[in-house]
């Protein structure tokens, strides 16, 4: 099947999900389109990061389905699925030793056929994606001697150089600070509309999603949520009743802001 | 891409090994020397120099080899299959089941002959233990497969001091010898040279992968690799490998630990080149020490896993202390 711009990157039909007898969505409907972000919100332990990895096709749906492009999630093959598909997780494990270039290049992989090497323009893909994220001067370094945040840029680097057609981002601002968070999600987003893919960030950060999602799923923990665009789902109502906490929502320079109480 | 310094190690290698076949040749308590090795060749003279080197030293070195490259291309899979940079080919007890069998061969009192299988079969029913124990949920989890792995070890550690204890004088000598690893009568077959080229087959197919899996399981997913797949490839080749070498010449120990960690020293992480690399290396490696270990004490010989230990442990000290003091830089 064909997906023609106007039909949905990704779609989940009446998806419910739930980890360790606790309920985390039912009967979801999540559409995301070419060119859109979506932000997932909720407090700490609603499940975020489960739905992104359901949606990764690394743990399967209770009920309901996913579809990406049209099709089945689980009638794609594990290998097409990962050039779709690429996913930023919160946190990066470096044991053994390699080179920032090296570990980009790692994003090539589902590209390449068996027997194949990275050749010259896979190099080129990952340099510019190292440029892209400001560490290119970094290429030759290893991993294990940069900071927190430059190993959050070498990660999102490394989804870039996989060049997905949906970005799946867990709390993509994890170590970088508040000038870095901005620069990259402003890279990410100019990047999902220049190439018409799609971007689902889980994130606490209620300021970051209200300034770079075009449609927000808020989680309230027991298996409702609210759908729609910022506007109807980021209000100061909304809000406090999925963190059990007063937060209040101002206007700033036409600009919605949140701070608790 | 590859580089041109991962071609240029490969050659070296490739060099280094016909040295060191050479210098394996022309060492043991008879006075045969390079010389007379490479006279022999250019021009083969029959006699007893002859028979030396086609009936004795060629086979033995071979089986250097053969072991050492067995043992080294294990160490690299299990490294990744359990993500820890101190794991070896005999960290999931496949040593212990070999030598349990191997030692209750030597005490029932079955000849040097059937050793070899006795341990590959002792070495085959621990990768089944380790292997039915730690599968008993989905998820292969590197932790649970090295404390299952761990704690079969030591239960086959205590089977190997219960036999040693109660075995008569004279066999507890050959049972030390096959525990430090010896290669003195050694011989790698056409079972085990097969077993090799088809381990390194199989492993240079999966070595792009491996690179992925190295960064973690949920990544290598992510990245379209079939991780439980490739996981029970990994452990059951890496055992084949190592419960082969154990089955020629005992637990030799320190190449499958030592000899990655120094190809990822000098620059080869990826398994494209560390494969083949390892493999040469520790063919190498074994080879050298099998010609100190016939040539330090002769008339005597050491047991080789003697030899590799001494060269190992400060050759291992020097290489942590180096990477320890690139980390602070």
């Amino acid at each position: 099947m064909t997906s023609t711009p106007n039909n949905p990157l990704l779609e989940t039909r009446d998806l419910t999900l739930s980890i360790a007898g606790r309920a985390i969505c039912k009967q979801l409907n999540l559409q995301i389109f070419r060119g859109e972000c979506v932000g997932i919100l909720g407090q700490n332990g609603t499940g975020k990061t489960t739905l992104l990895h359901t949606l990764m096709q690394f743990r399967s749906a209770e009920q309901g389905e996913i579809l990406l492009e049209g099709k089945q999630l689980n009638a794609w093959s594990r290998k097409i699925l990962s050039t779709r598909l690429g996913i930023l997780f919160q946190s990066t494990q470096d044991i053994m030793p390699s080179t920032v270039l090296e570990t980009a290049l790692i994003g090539r992989h589902p590209h390449l056929a068996d027997w194949e090497w990275e050749d010259a323009q896979d190099e080129q893909i990952a340099r510019d994606a190292l440029a892209a994220m400001g560490i290119a001067d970094l290429a030759e370094r290893e991993v294990n001697t940069l900071s927190g945040g430059e190993r959050q840029r070498l990660a999102i680097a490394t989804l870039l150089t996989q060049q997905p057609r949906l970005f799946l981002l867990d709390e993509p601002g994890n170590h970088l600070d508040i000038a870095y968070q901005v620069q990259s999600l402003n890279l990410l987003r100019t990047h999902v509309l220049e190439q018409q893919a799609g971007l689902c960030m889980a994130t606490h950060d209620i300021n970051l999603a209200a300034r770079f999602c075009d449609q927000i799923l808020l989680l309230l923990g027991d298996g409702a949520f609210v759908l729609g665009t910022c506007a109807q789902v980021l209000t100061a109502q909304n809000l406090s009743q999925a963190y059990g906490c007063e937060i209040r929502r101002i206007e700033l320079e036409g600009r919605a802001v949140f701070f608790p109480a | 891409m590859i580089q041109r310094q991962h071609i240029v190690l490969l050659l070296l290698l490739l060099a280094l090994t016909l040295f060191s076949f050479l210098i394996s040749f022309s060492s043991g308590s008879s006075q045969i020397g390079f010389t007379e090795v490479i006279a022999q060749f250019l021009n083969p003279s029959p006699g007893l120099d002859q028979q030396i080197l086609y009936e004795l030293r060629i086979p033995r070195s071979i089986a250097a080899f053969v072991t050492g490259a067995l043992l080294a291309m294990s160490g690299v899979i299990m490294q990744v299959l359990l993500r820890n940079p101190l794991a070896d080919p005999y960290i999931l007890g496949i040593s212990g089941g070999a030598a349990v069998a191997a030692l209750t061969a030597i005490t029932i009192g079955l000849g040097g002959y059937w050793i070899p299988y006795a341990a590959f079969f002792g070495a085959l029913l621990s990768i089944l233990i380790v292997f039915g124990l730690a599968r008993s949920s989905h998820n292969w989890s590197a932790t649970r497969l090295l404390l299952t792995g761990i704690v079969v070890s030591a239960g086959w550690g205590a089977v190997i001091n219960i036999l040693l204890t109660t075995s008569a004088n004279n066999s507890v000598y050959s049972m030390l010898f096959w525990l430090m690893g010896d290669l003195s009568v050694s011989r790698a077959g056409f079972v085990s040279i097969t077993i090799l080229v088809l381990g390194l087959l199989g492993m240079m197919y999966f070595a792009r992968a491996l690179n992925v899996l190295s960064r973690g399981d949920l990544q290598a997913s992510a990245l379209g690799v079939n991780v439980p797949r490739l996981k029970l490839i990994l452990y059951f080749t890496a055992s084949v490998l190592t419960a082969c070498a154990v089955s020629i010449a005992g637990t030799i120990g320190f190449v499958g630990l030592v000899i990655p960690h120094m190809l990822r020293l000098l620059g080869a992480r990826d398994h494209r080149v560390l494969i083949p690399a390892a493999l040469l290396l520790g063919g190498n490696f074994l080879m050298i020490a099998d010609s100190f270990a016939r040539t330090v004490i002769a008339p005597q010989q050491l047991p080789v896993g003697v030899v590799t230990a001494v060269i190992g442990v400060p050759v291992f000290l020097l290489i942590l202390r180096h990477t320890s003091q690139r980390v602070r830089e």
